[in-house]
């Protein structure tokens, strides 16, 4: 009787010893048990055109199309998240790749709609050309009641782009200088293939590895992360691309060498059919090297011209 | 006359009592243990840099001096500060050199200017990562001027550039203006704290925050000490 009454007491008290450490389990896990608690929609805005979105009527778009990915919570913590590269965008930090807007500076309404419309290329954000314009006004207004910047900040004011002057073999070769002297190819690469010396090293602003855009790869139409024209690329530059280890040359481009460096850009492209590709073709392929034309004014004047940049 | 200077006196003891009784804490910032070891880094993809260097420099992480110091530490009043938006005028630079942040830590006060420097023969692009401040990422190709920003929230920043990535730095912005970097073997001083009590915190970017209470009663220098446990890794 004492036996058993001895392994009866082992056992109870087994038990309890059990019980109480997967009390202490549980209880530390607390948070991650039930449901978490609902998104409080705010009643945001987004104005496209003479179009109004409201968030309140994106609610059942954004779980059904973008949650996935982007998280119930904008958080870019969705279900599919771990298995993506780059990874989805984080709402509530406001942080956004591609802009009108000067960096660090929120983007415009517009912005927002024409990447949810355009999708963003080398990324698993697909083209969502299956929803209407006031279903994407909709959701450009949900995806601001994620971060409180939205209520304290006004979007940037969009860069001025001036008219784009003619595609020439001078313009191309411009472009060309600068992308040295700016040393676009200490990422880039000197061909534009994403293979500069830098490249392996590059991570986003959290910390996942990035790789730099190869203009090489695309085919007869390809695009870029931000927008398949001219006026595009002139915007990624000047604007940057927030949150990735691309920086913005808005203080130290001018605006018409600017477009020299979009004509260069394009003949990178090697597949793609564009204006810069046939002006290079007209030339033989060979870009000339680059003669100032317009030396400043100042001291630099007694040097040789043709001293390039 | 003489009432008027007596007056004058009286007025400027009114107006500014801060001015006539100002107290300093100073002090010494060091380690116990083993710090973590410091690699030297390869410059050789940026040869322009890399010849700046005789020897190679190391990671600056953990900055030691003789006697244990820590340098590059932030110590500043925490708490108990008067001068919370008082923003100085005096523009504070950030330089890059040899492809290296100059100073490594760069402590600031909320909405205050600072002037980022390329002294380089390089492109370097500035790439801030703050977490409550506004992110953003400039570049800055030899020869241009200064980029001139502020931050309007306080925070611990750190900085990097995507182009060379053994530049690691620092922006410390702070709600007040007393704060000191430690260096020159570990010492600090904060001066013209006016009577009152104060935390004072010490701040290191990889051995993390240490706090202490001190009082102010008058013209005084009071010693407050801090000592950080290193770890190897």
């Amino acid at each position: 009787m004492r036996f058993i009454g001895a392994i009866l007491f082992t056992a109870i008290a087994g038990l309890i010893f059990v019980a109480s450490f997967t009390a202490t389990v549980s209880a530390q896990d607390e948070p991650l048990v039930g449901p978490k608690p609902p998104v409080v929609v705010k009643p945001m805005e987004s104005h496209i055109g003479n179009i109004t979105g409201h968030a309140a009527d994106a609610k059942s778009d954004y779980r059904r199309y973008c949650a996935g990915c982007h998280g119930d919570y904008g958080d870019a913590n969705g279900e599919n998240a771990v298995w993506l590269d780059p990874k989805p965008r984080d709402f509530t930090i406001a942080t956004f790749k591609c802009r009108s807007t000067l960096t660090g500076t929120l983007p415009t309404d517009e912005d927002l709609f024409n990447t949810i419309g355009r999708g963003i290329t080398n990324s698993n954000m697909p083209i969502w050309n299956v929803f209407t314009k006031q279903q994407r006004a909709n959701l450009v207004a949900y995806i601001k009641i994620f971060s409180p910047r939205w209520e304290h900040e006004k979007a940037g004011t969009p860069i001025t782009i001036p008219p784009e002057p003619p595609v020439t073999i001078e313009s191309i070769s411009h472009g060309q200088a600068l992308f040295a002297k700016l040393e676009c190819w200490k990422c880039h690469g000197t061909h534009g293939e994403g293979d500069g010396p830098s490249a392996s090293t590059l991570t986003d602003s959290k910390d996942n590895p990035i790789r730099p855009y190869n203009f090489a790869l695309g085919g007869k139409d390809s695009r870029f992360k931000c927008g398949s024209t001219n006026e595009d690329i002139y915007k990624i530059f000047m604007t940057g691309v927030d949150g990735t280890p691309m920086p913005s040359f808005a203080d130290v481009i001018q605006p018409n060498d600017a477009w020299d460096l979009v004509h260069f850009l394009r003949t990178l492209q090697v597949h793609r059919h564009s204006k810069e590709n046939e002006v290079l073709t007209a030339a033989h392929g060979v870009i000339p090297p680059y003669v100032n034309k317009n030396p400043p004014p100042a001291a630099d004047t007694n040097k040789a011209p043709g001293g390039g940049q | 006359m003489r009432t008027n200077k007596i007056l004058v006196a009286l007025l400027t003891l009114l107006v500014c009592p801060s001015l006539m009784l100002a107290g300093t804490v100073s002090g010494k910032v060091t380690y116990t243990g083993t710090p973590a070891h410091q690699k030297p880094i390869d410059m050789s993809k940026e040869p322009s840099c890399a010849k700046q260097h005789a020897t190679p420099i190391s990671t600056e992480t953990v900055v030691t001096g003789a006697n244990n110091a820590l340098d590059n530490v932030v110590v500043y009043v925490s708490a108990g500060a008067t001068d919370e938006g008082q923003v100085p005028a005096q523009a504070i630079t950030y330089t890059q050199k040899g492809c290296q942040y100059i100073p490594h830590v760069l402590p600031m006060h909320v909405n205050q200017e600072f002037d980022i420097i390329n002294d380089d023969q390089t492109s370097h692009n500035i790439h801030p990562l703050p977490k409550v401040n506004t992110e953003w990422n400039k570049s800055q190709p030899p020869g241009t001027p200064p980029i001139k920003e502020k931050y309007d929230k306080p925070e611990f920043i750190e900085v990097k550039c995507n182009i060379h990535p053994w530049m690691h730095g620092w922006f410390v912005v702070l709600k007040t203006s007393h704060y000191d970097l430690s260096k020159e073997g570990g010492d600090f001083k904060l001066p013209n704290l006016p009577p009152g009590k104060y935390t004072i915190t010490a701040w290191h970017e990889k051995y993390g925050t240490q706090t202490a209470d001190v009082t102010i009663t008058g013209n005084e220098t009071k010693d407050v000490n801090f000592t950080f446990k290193a770890t190897a890794y």
